[in-house]
């Protein structure tokens, strides 16, 4: 660049300034920890009293917390005594060791000591499933299904439930409780609820009426009832409508119950996706030639699946949360171990209840929110894939 | 093909004609035995820590167990809540039910059910605290009482309530377990249950001195095992077990001296294990199987000791439930 | 498959078993075959169970006294009553807690839903915390905190808390004075009556003029005057023609008043709560819906913040939040039904749990249960398929 005949000029000229100034920092009150708390906190009288209520009540919320699960909480104890305000003449908080006694129970119910190994191998074969089918750049995620909706279900049985001939001893369901029912019946459940929700999806969207028909009668019937009903239902009508000796077991008629209900509403999550798929991706098959299932299996639900997989792992914690109601009709969940363990008279202090809401509370609020940090994030993945 | 598989498989499983009721030959084949029992009453139903069950009403399933099977272990107990109780016998989730339950004219007729005998003469009694300073039952007007849903206690209390024109609070609860702890918390200023149930549940309660059981006994309670209508074999079955351990008490046979007693001149006892006759057979059981119940389970009266009365924390009377022939109620028909 | 263009012969005739139409009507035969096939089965089944067990069927049972007692009962009943009135009993049990359920969560989630959308950062984390952390734990977890370790904690009713006003709080639960009119408060009814009547006309009458003439009349401090004004002079007119029922002590428990058991103050206190992080997550969205080109739209012709948002925002939300809102409304009345839990008396606790267990007729019981909440769902989503069309975009 040049300098033209009147920039130099003006540069001759003394007065006028040659360089730039100096950035000025912004006012103080815009920036640094100040100015934050004038933009986001004081903005406004409203605001200045709204912020001022909100800290009272944190600042009475969360030391509570604080001293109850940490600061006051009895870590180390035999029995009751140990946790009892008249006994030990101080505050108490939680009284771990009830749930440090318990822990096992809440996690395998009454399976037997020496079988429960087999507990843990189910645990880590379910794990290794769901990173592999949730991890988006997995190895091999193709097999991932397979292992997950085919394997993992038919060696969890077998494995759980014994198998004589090749040497696990037979264990009954009513000696199953804790965790693990609660995650056999969330996994049942999602596991059976995918395959019959797409189905009752693809039958929704159908142009045959009967199957149409169907399809929407059993969607709405199952959503239109709580979750309760619909228990009830399968434990106690289930039994009368098949042969005495095929009379299904308590746990298997609540799985029954929870894979219906999950998968109606499996069904309108299914149909949402479907609905986003563009009308060219169906001509678009049928014009190569393929048939209905084949364009479903190859073009539609691939793309169908993936856009819904948030709202999958949405419904996913729905379900989660809602097994604990199998507790109502008589298994021995998670909550209902806690709820038979909160009134043992060795450790019936006045905080061993609120101990056992905290450890179900927090076993509940870690899994669910880790699984909702992943349904955004995915969605936010796929949001960015879209965009062109 | 595999669509059609499984609507084979599935038309099989509906469309079979269920086989009519024979729930002793079923029992046979499965090689196990399902008792639906109470799983948290100290004294009738209750598993300890390890799993082994034990209780009034267990030793009377496990004494069915050992006369069809032979083996007092091959029992699966199903325990069940007072609500779900009678679906889960009706439905054939259970071939017995051994649940403290008691015995009415409704449960007979409208549930389908058969009563075998009564293996436990009880009553409805109230639990409240000693502070209230409350002596009788008759001063409860007013009174909040917690009780368990779909009980003959439910109905009582009501009854008990009005006869006596007092006003009543009932707080109800599905399980016994949440009604002992609401009580147990103060919600309730009285609980009321079988009498039995009384003493066991309260020594549950975080202080058991503190509380004490009214003498008012306001209802009868016969508590007993219960089949499904429409099977005699198996009702006989059931029923004569309970009776095998009644006359073996009343014929002085204990589980330790079973093995001399076969040897006795005395007609009865050669009668009840099975060295004269053929009873056994006539029920469709092994001509020892009284011999099995003794030697595995006891006499009534050594069971009776050992889960509710002298030998067991309860320490509950005898009372009605003494033999016949001293003064009670309990009364086996003979062997013969 | 390659198709020989060349020859053009006629296309080979489709075999009839692959005719869409006719493959449409065997699939669709078969399924009705296998639903009527698997239906007679389970009613065979169903009935054969019946009759072998001996167990009653029919709905006879409606009209047999059901001989047990209720702890809270809208409409009369004693344990003489009829199953059937009990019925009614756990239906109004369920709609009572429904309804103000339903109230105390739309004013709670409105509220925290617009918490979350604040500048101020406090107040949008506190919001994001009480929504992440509700919306994560069970109901029914929550339900059995509040009862047994919040409520359950209160004093004996010994040294029950006096709350200012005359009620009084303990483990037994909120005992509140009982207001009992007394001649003369009639009349105050009536002048309430009227003033709603009268501001209704008022608010007609004055749209017209606005649509007329521009002119705005001040509906909202003349309805306030009528509706709550003359009423209260009315009443202190008459002499405060009201008089309380004040709760006291008795022998066992507090006597008199209103009393508020615990079971269903946990029971509300539990789906309010739930039900708020949902509806509040419902609002947000609502409200993020209405593009900000709106308000500024809104501000440029002239209207202020106030206006703007009654006029131009909350209108356009509210066409995205009522749909998910009312679905909302109707997953807390099918929650209600875990008053089961705590026992609390609602439909499922009276009529699947006591009624079911004493006349053994399970299937009767529950399909009358699921029929009610069947019924109010279905009502309530044809309600909303008809204020969604009445309220949907009418596009050019």
């Amino acid at each position: 660049m040049t300098m033209s005949e009147g920039d130099l000029a003006v540069a001759q000229i003394k007065f006028v300034r040659q360089t730039t100034l100096e950035q000025q920092p912004p006012p103080k009150s815009m920036h640094g920890p100040i100015g934050w708390l004038l933009t986001n906190l004081l903005s406004s009288p409203f605001n200045i009293i709204l912020t001022i209520l909100i800290a009272l009540f944190l600042a009475w919320i969360i030391p509570g917390l604080v001293n109850f699960l940490l600061i006051d909480a009895v870590w180390t104890g035999a029995d009751r005594d140990a946790c009892r305000e008249v006994v030990q003449n101080r505050t108490i908080g939680a009284c771990w060791p009830f749930a440090w006694e318990r822990l096992a129970y809440f996690t395998y119910g009454s399976y037997p000591i020496e079988e429960r190994w087999r507990v843990d191998l189910f645990f880590g074969m379910l794990a290794i499933g769901v990173f592999w089918i949730l991890w988006l750049q997995a190895p091999r995620r193709d097999l991932a299904a397979y292992y997950c909706f085919i394997v993992l279900p038919v060696c969890s049985y077998i494995l759980l439930s014994g198998f004589e001939t090749i040497g696990l001893r037979h264990v009954d369901t009513v000696l199953w409780g804790g965790v693990l029912v609660t995650i056999v019946v969330s996994a049942v459940g999602i596991v059976v609820s995918l395959p019959i929700g797409i189905l009752l999806a693809l039958g929704r969207r159908s142009d045959m009426p009967t199957v149409k028909l169907f399809s929407v009668l059993f969607i709405e019937f199952v959503r239109g009832v709580p979750l309760v009903t619909v228990l009830f239902m399968a434990s106690v009508m289930l039994p009368l409508f098949v042969p005495e000796q095929y009379s299904p077991d308590k746990l298997l008629r609540a799985l029954v119950g929870i894979a219906m209900f999950a998968s109606a509403y499996m069904a309108e999550v299914v149909r949402a996706g479907l609905q986003a798929i563009p009308k060219g991706q169906f001509e678009g098959a049928m014009a190569v030639g393929l048939g209905y299932w084949q364009m479903m299996r190859l073009i539609v639900l691939p793309q169908a699946l993936k856009i819904t997989i948030p709202n999958i792992v949405n419904t996913y914690i729905g379900l989660f949360k809602d097994t604990t109601l199998v507790f109502i009709v008589g298994i021995f969940d998670l909550l209902h171990t806690i709820e038979v363990s909160r009134i043992d008279p060795k450790w019936a202090t006045p905080v061993t209840s609120t101990t056992g809401y905290a450890v179900a509370g927090i076993f509940y609020l870690v899994f669910c929110y880790a699984m909702s940090r992943y349904a955004r994030a995915t969605e936010a993945r796929l949001a960015k894939s879209e965009r062109r | 093909m595999k669509r059609i598989v499984s609507v084979i498989a599935l038309a099989v499983m509906f469309g079979a004609t269920s086989a009519s009721a024979q729930t002793l030959k079923t029992v046979k084949d499965r090689g196990i035995l399902n008792c639906g029992s109470n799983g948290s009453l100290a004294g009738f139903g209750l598993p300890d820590a390890q799993g082994k069950w034990a209780g009034l009403d267990v030793d009377l399933c496990r004494a069915v167990a050992a006369a069809v099977l032979g083996d007092d272990k091959k029992v699966k107990f199903v325990p069940l809540s007072a609500k779900d109780r009678f679906t889960a016998l009706q439905s054939g989730e259970v071939d017995v039910l051994a649940r403290n339950t008691t015995w009415t004219s409704s449960r007979d007729t409208q549930l389908g059910l058969n009563f075998a005998g009564v293996n436990y003469y009880d009553g409805q009694g109230f639990m409240v605290r000693k502070a209230l300073k409350v002596n009788s039952a008759l001063e409860l007007g007013e009174a909040s009482v917690c009780v368990q849903q779909g009980t003959t206690t439910e109905l009582n209390l009501a009854d008990y309530f009005r006869a006596n024109k007092m006003k009543l609070k009932t707080v109800t609860f599905a399980t016994a377990n949440e009604a002992v702890k609401a009580y147990d918390s103060g919600r309730c200023d009285a609980y009321t249950t079988d009498a039995s149930g009384l003493y066991a549940e309260r020594l549950r309660l975080a202080n058991a001195a503190d509380h004490i059981v009214l003498p008012e006994i306001i209802s009868k309670e016969p508590l007993g095992p219960a089949v499904r209508h429409g099977d005699d074999q198996w009702f006989d079955v059931v029923k004569w077990s309970l009776y095998a351990m009644l006359n073996a008490e009343e014929l002085g046979i204990t589980s330790a001296n079973v093995g001399e007693m076969a040897k006795s001149d005395n007609p009865d006892i050669k009668r009840l294990l099975g060295s004269e006759g053929n009873y056994g057979e006539q029920l469709g059981l092994a001509k020892d199987w009284a011999v099995n119940i003794i030697k595995q389970v006891g006499n009534y009266g050594e069971s009776f000791d050992r889960n509710v009365g002298a030998g067991s924390p309860l320490k509950i009377d005898r009372g009605l439930n003494k033999l016949w022939s001293k003064g009670g109620l309990q009364y086996a028909p003979p062997v013969r | 498959m390659s198709i020989d263009l060349r020859t053009g012969s006629p296309p080979a005739r489709v075999p009839f078993y692959n005719d869409p139409k006719v493959r449409s009507i065997a699939y669709q035969v078969a399924l009705c075959a296998v639903i009527v096939f698997l239906v007679y089965g389970a009613a065979s089944n169903a009935i054969d169970n019946l009759k072998k067990a001996n167990i009653a069927s029919g709905f006879g049972f409606w009209n047999q006294t059901a001989g047990f007692d209720i702890s809270q009962s809208m409409i009369a009943y004693s344990n003489l009553s009829t199953y059937g009135r009990a019925f009614w009993v756990g239906l109004c049990n369920t709609l009572l807690v429904a309804a103000i359920g339903i109230i105390f969560a739309t004013i709670l989630g409105f509220i925290i839903g617009i918490a979350r959308l604040s500048k101020n950062w406090l107040v949008n984390k506190a919001a994001s915390g009480y929504v992440e952390t509700i919306r994560n734990i069970p109901l029914l977890l929550q339900l059995l905190f509040w009862y047994n370790a919040v409520l359950k904690a209160l004093p004996d009713f010994r040294d029950s808390l006096s709350i200012p006003g005359g009620a009084f709080l303990n483990n037994r639960g909120l005992f509140l004075p009982e207001p009992i009119p007394q001649t003369g408060f009639s009349f105050a009814v009536m002048a309430f009556c009227a003033g709603i009547v009268v501001s209704t006309g008022y608010h007609i009458w004055a749209r017209k003029r606005q649509e007329k003439t521009g002119q705005q009349a001040p509906v909202f401090l003349v309805s306030l005057g009528l509706i709550v004004g003359v009423p209260l002079i009315v009443f202190l007119a008459a002499g405060l023609p009201l008089g309380f029922d004040y709760p006291r002590a008795g022998k066992f428990n507090m006597a008199g008043g209103i009393e508020i058991l615990p079971e269903f103050a946990a029971l509300l206190f539990g789906l309010s709560i739930y039900t708020a992080a949902f509806i509040a997550e419902v609002v947000r969205a609502g409200i993020r819906a209405v593009s900000h080109g709106q308000t500024e739209a809104a501000y440029s012709l002239g209207l202020r913040a106030q206006p703007t948002l009654r006029l131009v925002v909350v209108p356009q939300a509210m066409r995205v939040i009522i749909p998910p809102l009312t679905s909302q409304y109707l997953n807390l009345t099918k929650n209600s039904t875990l008053a089961v839990a705590i026992g609390y008396p609602d439909l499922v606790q009276i009529f699947t749990g006591t009624v079911l267990n004493q006349t053994g007729q399970a299937v009767e019981v529950v399909a009358i249960t699921m029929a009610v909440y069947l019924t109010i769902s279905l009502a309530t989503s044809l309600l909303m398929n008809f204020y969604n069309s009445r309220i949907a975009l009418v596009e050019r």
